[in-house]
């Protein structure tokens, strides 16, 4: 079969198609959005009808694909690696209920914080919870991990966790596939009652958890995906998890890595051959993209046995991502010395795009508190975040999706009034909506201002669950009338956007301003389309 | 056959467009690759950089070793800067000199496009100009593309097969333009080669 030129995420997705998946649970976020595109793109998933549309936020694509595990079917849940902290109570619980239909969680961490705002491992999570985890080392590897990652949950009855990093999500590479599988029927647990968390039955569930975990070892010990290369020089030993192979082979190019190497792929680590290379080596280098996961496992709280190098002890940066260089600073391999970037070349941090609706809406804001003291504007996750930027210096915080809401209640509380929250249609309907709740029900003095640029922006405009309803929904949870504008972002309404933000910020209650234009880059897209459907109707025409 | 090659630009300026042409002739010739590229936050106005790797062999690394690259391909001068410590030392640096301005802070376009002239190996062309006269402004990004394609050690028309392919859907005025300023890119380089 010819090679498919995929992205890692793309490679999981098709992955997840050929191997009888029916659905696709998530919430967009950098690097794992492309997953869920690419199935939601696939003509192959339409005729096989597999469910992708997004979900409202990581917690509900979670438990959704529970509810289809229960019944039978194999589900994927996709998300980046903030949004396991999202969706953790399922994720944790659902180890507990076990899995029906296959379950696999693919979390796609980002060391380095290309586009987050921490570089957490999520392999700790699948440590928590106590399940499997898969980690590729290439986008073949992906492919291929998905579908044993549904056969492993399905004859162990587990979810399982598939860890990637940006890197591997967001590189293209050839992939074979393998011919596709049927989706289960429907068939529920043989024990109507595993899934009921109540403490009498959690106990057993979970004593059940706990007699798999060496099962699950003597699997890593025996998986494929895990492999020890025995050679000569036992001066010291390597380990390396998932990609981080690749960067020590890369410095080997046609030679032959002279030390044993144990490449981990899956998880809980296999002990047996750890033991090997630790008893057979003087020393053990930890190569891991992420956080020193093995390393810390490896020393202990004492270390006191062989020299362990890795992240702990400064062989290798404690954070960021790795690359090849990285590794052969610490094999002590030289590269040949090049220019540095020269004086001149000055940073382009990202921007707004010319003509976006949030340049408008900060400049109103900016304008309507410039008789207040600075520091009282609590933002969010998602493009308007660029508003912390020159030249605008409009927002004081971004912590988590929907924390401007709850961060601007807890503020007005401690006596910081007006307190005023910026959030993203996505954003609230994510997280927000719950924190507006409780902005309601404590009359807090707030301002909401819901950017509404009718779209998910920075992760590449896909549709927004708050489309057409972030009106009712404010109503609905209580919001007064009189309180709740919509704007139009535009310059030429700048001053009566102002006023109304002035106003509002007066009143001693919870305002929301809904500054509502379509987000410039989904607009040209959908105009281009447009155009394109024209143009193919008059060529009908003609013909 | 291996060649390491870093694409270099602005969120949005097309370098996704290059790395898919290379990719795709690479793919056709039976040679292996890896693409790493920048997705999100970046995208919107930040310095974007795309890691390509051609081989006749098995690539490891999604990411290219620092000082090992053969070229630098920059659809904007002071993004070719930005990554001269990938560069090997002799390797190229093929960029348009048009500067993509859109920070409070760029430098003196004169000292960037001289910094660019002081390298060894370098073809600095103004693909914006050849565009135009082409009648294809939007094709600046395959002008410079076009300007590599002496270092690549790809078939040329390979690379004519990957732009049909890749615009395919976008009708034959779309492609042609494409193969024009590929075209136009190639004959610039072939002609300021020294």
């Amino acid at each position: 079969m010819q090679k498919l030129l995929l992205l890692g995420d793309e490679a999981i997705a098709q992955g997840a198609i050929d191997v009888g998946v029916s659905g696709i649970y998530a919430y967009p976020g950098t690097p794992s959005t492309e997953i869920t595109e690419y199935v939601q793109k696939s003509k192959e998933a339409k005729e096989k009808n597999i469910r992708s549309e997004w979900s409202a936020n990581e917690k509900t694509a979670m438990e959704s694909a529970i509810g289809m595990s229960y019944a039978g079917k194999r589900a994927m849940v996709c998300m980046k690696h903030v949004g396991l902290n999202v969706a953790a109570d399922g994720f944790i619980n659902s180890a507990i209920t076990g899995a029906n239909g296959g379950l696999v969680i693919v979390a796609a961490d980002d060391p380095s914080m290309h586009s987050s705002q921490n570089e957490q491992d999520s392999r700790f999570y699948g440590k928590f919870a106590m399940i499997p985890i898969l980690e590729p080392a290439n986008q073949q590897e992906a492919y291929d991990m998905v579908s044993y990652g549904f056969e492993y949950s399905e004859k162990m009855k587990i979810p399982v966790l598939m860890r990637i990093t940006t890197r591997l999500a967001h590189s293209r590479s050839g992939v074979e596939r393998k011919k596709s599988i049927k989706q289960n029927a429907v068939n529920l647990p043989e024990n109507l009652k595993q899934y009921i968390l109540l403490p009498a039955i959690a106990r057993k569930q979970y004593k059940v958890l706990l007699n798999n975990q060496e099962k699950f070892i003597e699997e890593s010990e025996n998986s494929n995906f895990n492999n020890y290369y025995d050679n000569e020089n036992k001066k010291l030993g390597i380990i390396t998890c998932g990609i981080a192979y690749n960067y020590l082979a890369e410095n080997f190019e046609d030679q032959k890595i002279p030390y044993p190497v144990l490449s981990i792929r899956q998880y809980p680590a296999p002990i047996k051959q750890i033991e090997k290379i630790y008893d057979e080596c003087d020393e053990i280098l930890v190569l891991e993209e992420g956080a020193p996961v093995i390393e810390e496992l490896l020393k202990g709280l004492l270390n006191k046995g062989k020299t362990i190098k890795g992240r702990l002890d400064g062989t290798i940066p404690r954070d960021g991502e790795l690359n090849p260089k990285i590794v052969a600073d610490a094999l002590g391999i030289i590269y040949d010395e090049t220019e540095n970037i020269p004086g001149i070349v000055a940073g382009r941090p990202p921007s707004f795009c010319p003509g976006c609706s949030h340049i408008d809406s900060y400049k109103a804001l900016n304008e309507a508190l410039r008789d207040y003291s600075k520091g009282r504007v609590f933002a969010d996750i998602g493009c308007y975040t660029l508003g912390a930027l020159e030249p605008f210096n409009a927002i004081n915080s971004c912590v988590d999706m929907g924390a401007s809401i709850t961060m601007a209640i807890g503020a007005s509380e401690a006596g910081l009034v007006p307190a005023i929250a910026v959030i993203g249609d996505s954003t609230f309907t994510h997280s927000g909506m719950t924190g507006l709740l409780d902005a309601v029900n404590n009359n807090s003095s707030i301002t909401v201002l819901i950017m509404d640029n009718s779209t998910t922006g920075m992760t590449g405009g896909q549709k927004s669950s708050a489309l057409g309803k972030i009106e009712q929904i404010c109503i609905g949870l209580g919001v007064e009338k009189e309180h709740l504008h919509v704007l139009k972002p535009l310059k030429k309404y700048h001053e009566e956007n102002a006023n109304i933000i002035k106003s509002e910020l007066k009143y001693n209650g919870v305002s929301v301003i809904i500054p509502r234009r379509e987000c410039v880059q989904t607009l040209n897209k959908r105009m281009r389309k447009k155009l394109k459907v024209q143009v193919t109707e008059n060529v009908l025409k003609q013909i | 056959m291996k060649k390491d090659i870093i694409l270099a630009g602005v969120g949005g300026q097309g370098i996704l467009s290059i790395a898919a042409t290379i990719g795709t002739a690479a793919v056709n010739s039976n040679l292996f690759l890896k693409q790493a590229e920048v997705h999100g936050m970046s995208q919107r106005g930040g310095d974007v950089q795309s890691h390509l790797r051609l081989s006749s062999k098995k690539i490891f690394s999604d990411l290219i070793p620092q000082s090992k690259a053969d070229l630098i391909i920059s659809v904007e001068p002071m993004e070719a800067l930005r990554y001269l410590p990938m560069l090997s030392p002799d390797g190229w640096v093929i960029t348009n000199i048009n500067a993509f301005d859109n920070i409070a802070n760029y430098p003196d376009i004169d000292k960037v496009l001289d910094k660019i002239k002081s390298l060894p190996k370098h073809i600095a062309i103004d693909a914006d100009k050849i565009a135009k006269d082409i009648g294809s402004p939007r094709s600046a990004n395959i002008v410079v593309l076009g300007a590599a394609t002496p270092f690549l050690d790809l078939d040329y028309s390979s690379l004519e097969d990957a732009l049909k392919s890749i615009f395919g859907n976008k009708g034959n005025k779309v492609i042609r333009a494409n193969l024009d300023a590929l075209k136009a890119g190639k004959e610039f380089a072939e002609n300021n080669l020294y």
